[in-house]
């Protein structure tokens, strides 16, 4: 499959990200984090290898949903929750297809919850990113499922009685074979985390951390700014101990099952000593999906990735074995299947 | 009627028998009943059933909720419905009796097992006395047969449980009907050693109470008579018996043959529509790809995916599930994309009677969405006719590049009924090439004629664009919040549906094309109105029929047609939608006819309403 996409990308010119801007005026608020994320996904595009008809991009409703529009690609922004639901339709019929949904928290995580859990649940492949600014932003500054709890909004004066979800739990519930998470403003990591899941074989879902600077500006600063992101946030490499700071001097150990912070040489501790991260692991994903700031640093990178068939190729292998066990399909045959009877001559 | 040949002797020859099967749901009565379809239907009768079952899988044993029937008619003469009363009915138990009984013909035959009038059973149900020995059903033709236990001591040495062994009781009264009506036990014996190949016991056990019925008819003296059905003269060709949901599936696998596109399928299951997505999923061969949903929503969601992917996208459900489609229909009406939605109506509102029919949802098809959101929407008349009329549904979608609402109901889904099976190369071309040049390309340019625009799917260069439930500008397709340009394509969205007009048959009129009274109906109704119709007229009565197969748009001539009668009676099973569509379309004074009972009308209702409707013109010309 991998080297028969090569060889079609060699026929093919070598587009870059302009091939990848459509003609449509961008309407975020200027200052928006979904700026980046389009910039980025637009600049990891030509990566794949995919011919740009081949590419499609569906939405549900938010900001997030004005994505395909910027894409020069086939795109469908479809209806709130639903983009999933569509994309796995699309990706059954069309298995060629290199298919990603766009979404926010409220799209996927509220209105569509139940599309994005039996989607990645069937491992369908698709590329599902989650644009989390933690605010309803489209509606005007409605408490989203991630916001935090007691948050104070225009539907929640006195603070949300609502508790937040963890994106990546629920992913992680439902068994997606890719799980990350990246911010919007870091365009290296959200490159690399677009790639990581461009490639990837069967459901990726990425939470991509965002800001809302018009109603909820500063919705991941405490961990993501400049000045203290090294401190706050934990980049997560496969096969490598987890170390953050802005020496990596501290390191997150298990404590039992217990995750705890703990310093390189304070107490006798080592390297050796600090958690490795293996994205195979579910017990290792279930403490990522759970630890966050300000108890914990917050962890971007890939979480989980395992390989397992996809949806459209087991719904594929099924039609192959049943036309090689009994050959394809005969309508005439089936129309005449069961017991007939035949009525002879004229009639009366 | 001519006589084909003499009947045999000790036997007597009737045009048509209509019987009925009834016992507890877990009674085995719809085999009963689909194994007598089946036989009666491979000797030549023309048959209607009417399978009627409660929606609890198993409710208490011997309880009024529980009981489950089955009413077949088969006939020596085309026949359009499964007859308004029985002539017999076969009683399992005390329940089944009581629920029932009002529907016998004085003087029909009433087989009863009499084992399981029981105190216990005969209290369930409220029977004071026992109905088989108090006198109270003397205006039938009364059969007591102890089939309980003349059905275990058939079974005798065979190592079956006492509860298997009941459980093959429902053969015995099989037997005994074929005896009645001089039917071969071939048919049955074949399917029971074919449904029981790895458990020749229980086959044995099957095979044995068929048998036993039928000996015990034989032997006993208590038939005076056997009846004779002769096979009906249905036109040259070869048939079989078919469901609506069974000739919907296959409907649409050949629609999916004769468009040269995979056929995709999501549904969740809700009956009475489950049987399609089960019939579909076995047909893998023919590449169909089925998906069971998470919801409602994800399965029209996923089969409008299809659609834009270049499939043909399909969802079924029923009444509530649409209710659930709604907003999605929308979308496909919005981003005008090819799609079917099938509606098995069944009684409503809410989870209403999930069994029973209904054609409730005309209005839902036709409003039901926010806006002005039109789609087609097509209606088969007989369980035969959903194969035709999912093709016709395709043929529509892929011209205009719209949804279509294919509304069947519980009675066509279920029921059965005869059918010539079609030559593959008589059935009608429907492919639609996608678009693929690039030169003048819009993804909202349309067809001068049929107002369809491109579909061009992903993966053909140069034709990348997006679209989406927000409204687009007129040919260049991006988005728009231009006033006068959603004016126009609302019209434009309204205007395309309206001209399939143009492009669907003449509303056809049985009987004279113009008279005092047509009786106008659309859907399952068709058997009853129509067989209420030939009555009135070999009476000499001005009264003429005609069936809408297409709701929306209307054929063209539909108010040429009404306005040639007198009065125009609209029979529904709803509390008026055609009528309301009828009025307000044509302001014609159109009179309803509406139960919601559950159950498709008798052809004696639609008569004497005619007759009614009839007398009162009479009074009013004096």
């Amino acid at each position: 499959m991998t080297d028969e996409k090569n060889s079609v990308a060699a026929t093919l010119p070598v587009l870059t990200r302009k091939d990848f801007v459509s003609d449509q005026e961008v309407r975020w608020c200027p200052g928006c984090g979904d700026y980046s994320i389009l910039a980025q996904t637009q600049k990891v595009m030509p990566d794949f290898g995919y011919p740009r008809e081949n590419i499609v991009f569906i939405s549900g409703i938010g900001c997030s949903g004005r994505l395909p529009y910027y894409m020069n690609t086939y795109g469908f922004h479809s209806i709130h929750g639903r983009a999933p639901a569509i994309a796995t339709g699309l990706k059954a019929a069309r298995p060629d297809l290199m298919v990603w949904v766009i979404t926010g928290d409220g799209d996927a995580l509220s209105i569509g919850g139940n599309h994005l859990i039996h989607s990645l649940r069937r491992n369908v492949d698709l590329r599902i990113i989650m644009f989390n600014n933690r605010i309803y932003g489209l509606t005007k500054g409605q408490a989203s499922p991630t916001s935090e709890f007691g948050k104070i909004t225009k539907s929640s004066p006195y603070g949300t009685v609502d508790y937040p979800v963890s994106p990546l739990a629920i992913a992680l519930a439902a068994e997606a074979s890719f799980i990350a998470r990246t911010v919007d403003t870091h365009t290296e990591h959200i490159q690399q985390t677009l790639e990581g899941a461009g490639r990837h074989h069967g459901s990726a879902f990425v939470e991509v951390l965002q800001n809302c600077n018009i109603f909820n500006d500063g919705a991941h600063r405490e961990f993501t700014d400049r000045e203290v992101r090294d401190d706050r946030m934990l980049v997560l490499e496969h096969g490598k101990p987890m170390l953050f700071g802005k020496d990596r001097s501290k390191g997150i150990r298990l404590h039992g099952h217990q995750p705890e912070i703990v310093t390189i040489g304070e107490n006798g501790i080592t390297e050796a000593d600090i958690l490795v991260h293996d994205e195979t692991d579910p017990l290792i994903a279930f403490m990522l999906a759970h630890i966050y700031w300000p108890e914990f640093p917050v962890p971007v990178g890939v979480v989980r990735r395992i390989s397992r068939p996809t949806h459209d190729e087991l719904m594929t292998n099924q039609i192959e074995q049943a036309i090689a066990g009994r050959g394809k399909g005969d309508l005439a045959r089936l129309l005449a299947s069961g017991e007939t009877w035949t009525v002879e001559g004229d009639e009366a | 009627m001519t006589t084909v040949k003499e009947p045999p002797a000790g036997t007597r020859q009737l045009e048509r028998v209509t019987i009925r099967f009834a016992g507890d749901s877990g009674d085995g009565m719809q085999l009963t009943g689909s194994q007598f379809t089946r036989t009666a239907a491979v000797f030549g009768n023309d048959i209607s059933t009417y399978p009627d079952f409660p929606a609890e899988i198993r409710a208490p044993a011997g309880s009024l909720p529980g009981v489950s029937g089955f009413q077949l008619s088969f006939a020596s003469t085309r026949i359009h419905t499964p007859g308004d009363q029985p002539d017999v009915l076969v009683a399992m138990n005390p329940a089944a009796l009581k629920s029932n009984l009002g529907d016998l013909l004085p003087g029909g035959a009433l087989v009863v097992n009499e084992d399981a009038f029981t105190p216990v059973n005969l209290n369930k149900v409220g029977y004071a006395s026992n109905p088989l020995t108090d006198g109270s059903l003397s205006a039938y033709n009364l059969f007591t047969v102890p089939i309980s236990t003349l059905n275990a001591r058939a079974s005798e040495g065979l190592e079956l449980t006492n509860k298997q062994i009941d459980l093959t009781k429902n053969f015995f009264a099989l037997g005994l009907m074929f005896w009645l009506y001089d039917r071969s036990m071939e048919p049955t014996i074949r399917w029971i050693d074919e449904k029981f190949s790895k458990r020749p016991v229980i086959a044995e056990g099957n095979k044995r109470a068929l048998r036993a019925g039928y000996n015990f008819g034989e032997t006993t003296e208590i038939f005076h008579e056997r009846y004779v059905v002769p096979p009906a003269r249905l036109a040259p060709g070869r048939y079989r018996n078919i469901t609506g949901n069974e000739a919907t599936a296959l409907g649409f696998v050949a629609a999916s043959q004769l468009a040269e596109r995979t056929l995709f399928y999501g549904s969740y299951p809700i009956t009475p529509a489950s049987d399609i997505l089960h019939s579909l999923a076995a047909y893998k061969n023919f590449g169909v790809k089925t998906y069971q949903a998470e919801d409602e929503i994800a399965a029209i969601g996923a089969a409008i995916g299809a659609s834009y992917g270049g499939a043909l996208g399909i969802t079924g459900t029923s009444g509530p599930g649409l209710a659930l489609k709604s907003e999605a229909l929308g979308l496909a009406v919005m981003v005008e994309l090819p799609l079917v939605v099938i509606d098995v109506q069944r009684g409503g509102p809410s989870t209403g009677l999930p069994t029973k029919t209904e054609q409730g949802d005309l209005l839902q098809s036709m409003f039901g969405r926010n806006s002005d959101s039109p789609v087609a929407i097509i209606a088969p008349a007989t369980p035969a006719e959903c194969f035709d009329m999912a093709i016709e549904a395709w043929r529509i979608a892929l011209k205009y590049m719209t949804p279509v609402v294919f509304l069947s109901d519980a009675f066509l889904a279920n029921g059965a009924e005869p059918w010539a099976i079609p030559d593959p190369g008589d059935l009608p071309h429907i492919a639609v090439p996608n678009r693929t040049e690039k030169e003048g390309f819009y993804p909202y340019s349309r067809d001068p004629v049929t107002l369809a625009r491109p579909w061009a799917v992903p993966g053909t260069p140069g034709l990348e664009h997006r679209i989406g439930g927000l409204e687009k500008s007129d040919v260049i397709g991006n988005v728009s919040y231009d006033p006068d340009n959603h004016h126009r394509m609302t019209v434009l969205r309204q205007d395309k549906i309206a001209g399939i007009a143009r492009d669907i048959p003449p509303l056809d009129v049985f009987g004279a094309p113009e008279g005092d009274l047509l009786i106008l109906g659309w859907g399952s109704t068709y058997g009853a109105i129509r067989s209420a119709v030939e009555r009135l007229r070999e009476r000499g009565l001005a009264v003429s029929h005609a069936h809408l197969r297409h709701l929306n748009p209307l054929p063209a001539n539909t108010e040429t047609v009404l306005r040639s009668f007198g009065r125009v009676l609209v029979p529904e099973l709803n509390l008026g939608h055609l009528l309301m569509l009828i009025r307000a379309r044509y302001l014609i004074d159109a009179i309803g006819y509406n139960r919601v009972r559950g159950k498709p009308f008798r052809i004696a209702e639609i008569e004497v309403e005619a007759e009614r409707i009839l007398e009162a013109m009479k009074v009013a010309a004096r």
